[in-house]
């Protein structure tokens, strides 16, 4: 029972990281209808960033919190550029795959690049959670032992979804965004720069993951160009699953993917070696009963 | 709906029986059904055959020409544009987007490796079993594709191309322990004397991709195809015209996969390889793909072997740009597609198509190509408001 109730809240911690990457692929899609395939490789290059602020022996020395608050920002002005000058004009070529293909492009140069700047060594980040462990509360005689890094992960990602939530319902900004999101012409009719709130989109998509993959890397024993690689995966498992266009959906199924998957490792031996069958198997069952997700809305098309 | 914007499609609107540009197409009898195709302008005709046949006296000679290295590469470049037009098949004339054809890849290499080394059959045995086993996969992988859409779609064709080396490297055991089988080299030799064994793997990948390709030609001219353009560009009013949905699309899934799969059993031959011990390499091989057929020109023949070429020609040449920074060549590539995809938004066929066509327009006015506009095109051009049917250049 200790052990399941472990294993569970490590994967609600993993399953934020995912929910939140997944985020920052709906932000983009919900935004501009692009699903942008160089997120991972956008927030593996902050999360260089982050470290080169915060190392002591090859870095500037920053206290980590702030290193990660200065690489958000960069990210930031980062990720809106990469709106405005790369994707925008080819955007407006007739095909969808063209984007597709520059996000691939990006992908690529994106990894390459940083592993030249900051080179192939796994690195390690400093974490900004303090050390040790904490037991939540004992059931039956046992105690379930947590890491507070985990719990730090959890409380640091849970705020900023609430914070994401916030922004978007509760504001005139986030009423503007979501404007531009559902119909761009008639948003651009009643004044809303919708370019900007792209770049706004691009901008805080690429913050978002900024700030996963530095937690993320935090808690690895060091990190290198292949960080991302199954983070994404699984994110755009939850995109899926969440129905693409929903915010919430997607958290959610970040939580789902990412418990699923701890339990498997877990419990389920003959997955050993395959366990990303359990998220992906999700994945089809789900799509296939709802093929709009779980929080999708249904779209209704005209012929 | 939008009116054909090259000026050859017919425009829909005139009422049946008053066209007046009807005089201009081909005269059809009444009772006989006209050709689908308007015959070709002879000078068109006349250029085609001339191109195509110092192709072929190229391609057929390339192979004495160049060093063994260099036949192995341009033989790659041919079954990726083998693996290139299955996907275009699917993703460009019938829309459904897969980034997962680097699994039915790897279902064609893994068949054909496995049945050599483990079962001792000759190469060229395996290569139909290899079509037929990730044809199969393929028809599975498009029954889920009639619900699931879109994004959705190329997510679950994602999840297949990271699935794949996974289920390899747990089931498969090759020399070592690892997914990692090796053919050995004699099972390649040449069967025709005077030809080496690089010579004989080129044309053997040769004759497979022009069967290939000539299939395809014909099924994307065909009724098949049409259906396929017609679910591509509008599902429900294909649906209303009596298009099968269901078999069109598992159809096409199935064809696509044979195609990789074929492809991943050439690719057996000449890398002499099958390789799942990186957890991404189908995933790259399934960008690959979608990448060839994005430059070359994605709903064009040609398309796919000239985006296969052009890929194979820019990373070899990205490879060794820079010395001692080996590790920037991805990025070198990947910002050569971002100029790509700027330049030629419609890839390489289309934009040299449109050049073609903006050429005859100034030389001989607007009769350079007689308007397809016969009572029969009517229904066809209303399932497709673009026009611009894709015919193969």
């Amino acid at each position: 029972m200790q052990l399941f109730v472990e294993q569970v809240i490590n994967g609600i911690g993993n399953g934020l990281v995912y929910g939140s990457v997944a985020l920052a692929l709906v932000i983009i899609f919900r935004t501009t209808g692009i699903l942008n395939f160089a997120q991972g490789e956008m927030a593996l290059f902050s999360t260089y960033i982050t470290w080169k602020l915060a190392s002591e022996s090859d870095g500037f020395g920053l206290p980590i919190v702030a290193a990660i608050g200065l690489s958000m920002a960069i990210a930031f002005v980062a990720g809106a550029l990469i709106e405005r000058v790369l994707i925008r004009p080819v955007e407006q070529a007739r095909s969808p795959l063209n984007v597709v293909i520059v996000t691939l492009g990006l992908f690529l140069g994106l990894n390459s690049v940083a592993q030249l700047i900051f080179g192939t060594d796994p690195q390690l980040m400093p974490s900004p959670f303090p050390e040790g462990n904490v037991e939540l509360f004992s059931s039956g005689g046992d105690a379930v032992v947590i890491s507070k890094e985990t719990i730090g992960l959890i409380a640091v990602l849970v705020a900023e979804c609430i914070l994401l939530w916030l922004l978007l319902q509760r504001t005139n900004l986030g009423l503007k965004l979501r404007a531009v999101a559902s119909n761009p012409g008639s948003a651009r009719l009643h004044g809303i720069r919708a370019g900007t709130m792209l770049m706004l989109g691009w901008g805080m998509a690429a913050a978002i993951g900024a700030l996963a993959g530095s937690l993320v890397a935090s808690q690895r024993t060091g990190f290198d160009g292949s960080l991302m690689q199954i983070i994404i995966v699984y994110a755009f498992a939850a995109a899926a699953l969440g129905g693409f266009d929903s915010l919430l959906g997607a958290v959610v199924a970040g939580l789902i993917v990412g418990i699923a998957d701890a339990l498997t490792v877990q419990y389920v031996d003959a997955f050993e070696g395959i366990e990303v069958v359990v998220p992906l198997g999700l994945i089809l069952v789900v799509l296939v009963i709802l093929p709009n997700g779980l929080f999708g809305r249904r779209t209704v098309e005209r012929v | 709906m939008s009116m054909p914007s090259d000026g050859t499609g017919a425009t829909v609107e005139p009422a049946l029986g008053t066209l007046p540009e009807t005089a201009a197409a081909p005269a059809a009898a009444p009772g006989e059904r006209p050709p689908l195709w308007p015959p070709l302008p002879r000078p068109v005709l006349f250029a085609r055959i001339v191109i195509g046949v110092a192709l072929s006296v190229v391609a057929l000679y390339a192979p004495f020409y160049f060093t063994p290295e260099n036949n192995r590469i341009i033989s790659q470049a041919i079954y990726l544009s083998i693996a290139a037009m299955g996907l275009n098949l699917l993703t460009g004339f019938t829309g459904q987007v897969s980034i997962g054809h680097g699994a039915f890849f790897g279902v064609g290499a893994f068949t054909t490796a496995i049945l050599m080394v483990d079962h001792g059959w000759t190469f060229e045995a395996t290569i139909p079993v290899a079509a037929v086993l990730s044809g199969l996969v393929g028809m599975l992988v498009g029954f889920p594709a009639l619900r699931v859409r879109g994004l959705q779609l190329a997510l679950v064709t994602l999840a297949l191309a990271v699935l794949f080396p996974r289920l390899a490297s747990k089931y498969v055991e090759g020399a070592g322990g690892v997914a990692l089988l090796r053919p050995r080299r004699a099972e390649f030799a040449s069967l025709i004397d005077g030809l080496d064994d690089d010579q004989w793997a080129y044309f053997v990948c040769l004759a497979i991709a022009v069967v290939l390709f000539v299939l395809a030609w014909n099924l994307v001219r065909g009724r098949m195809g049409r259906a396929m353009v017609a679910v591509r560009d509008q599902e429900i009013a294909a649906t209303t015209v009596g298009v099968n949905l269901a078999g069109t699309k598992v159809g096409t899934f199935a064809l696509s996969a044979a195609y990789a799969g074929v492809a991943g059993s050439l690719s057996v031959m000449i890398d002499r390889i099958a390789d799942a011990t990186s957890p991404i390499l189908y995933l790259q091989r399934s960008i690959e793909f979608l990448v060839a057929m994005v430059i070359g020109g994605a709903a064009t023949i040609l398309g796919p072997a000239v985006g296969a070429f052009l890929l194979v020609w820019l990373r070899r040449n990205t490879e060794d740009l820079i010395e001692g920074k080996e590790i920037l060549a991805p990025a070198i590539f990947g910002a050569a597609l971002i100029a790509i995809v700027y330049v030629l938004p419609e890839g390489v066929v289309g934009g040299v198509r449109r050049l073609l066509a903006r050429l005859g327009r100034r030389s001989a006015g607007s009769v350079a190509r007689p308007a397809p506009a016969s009572a029969s095109d009517v229904p066809n051009d209303s399932i497709n408001p673009g026009g611009t049917h894709d015919e193969g250049t």
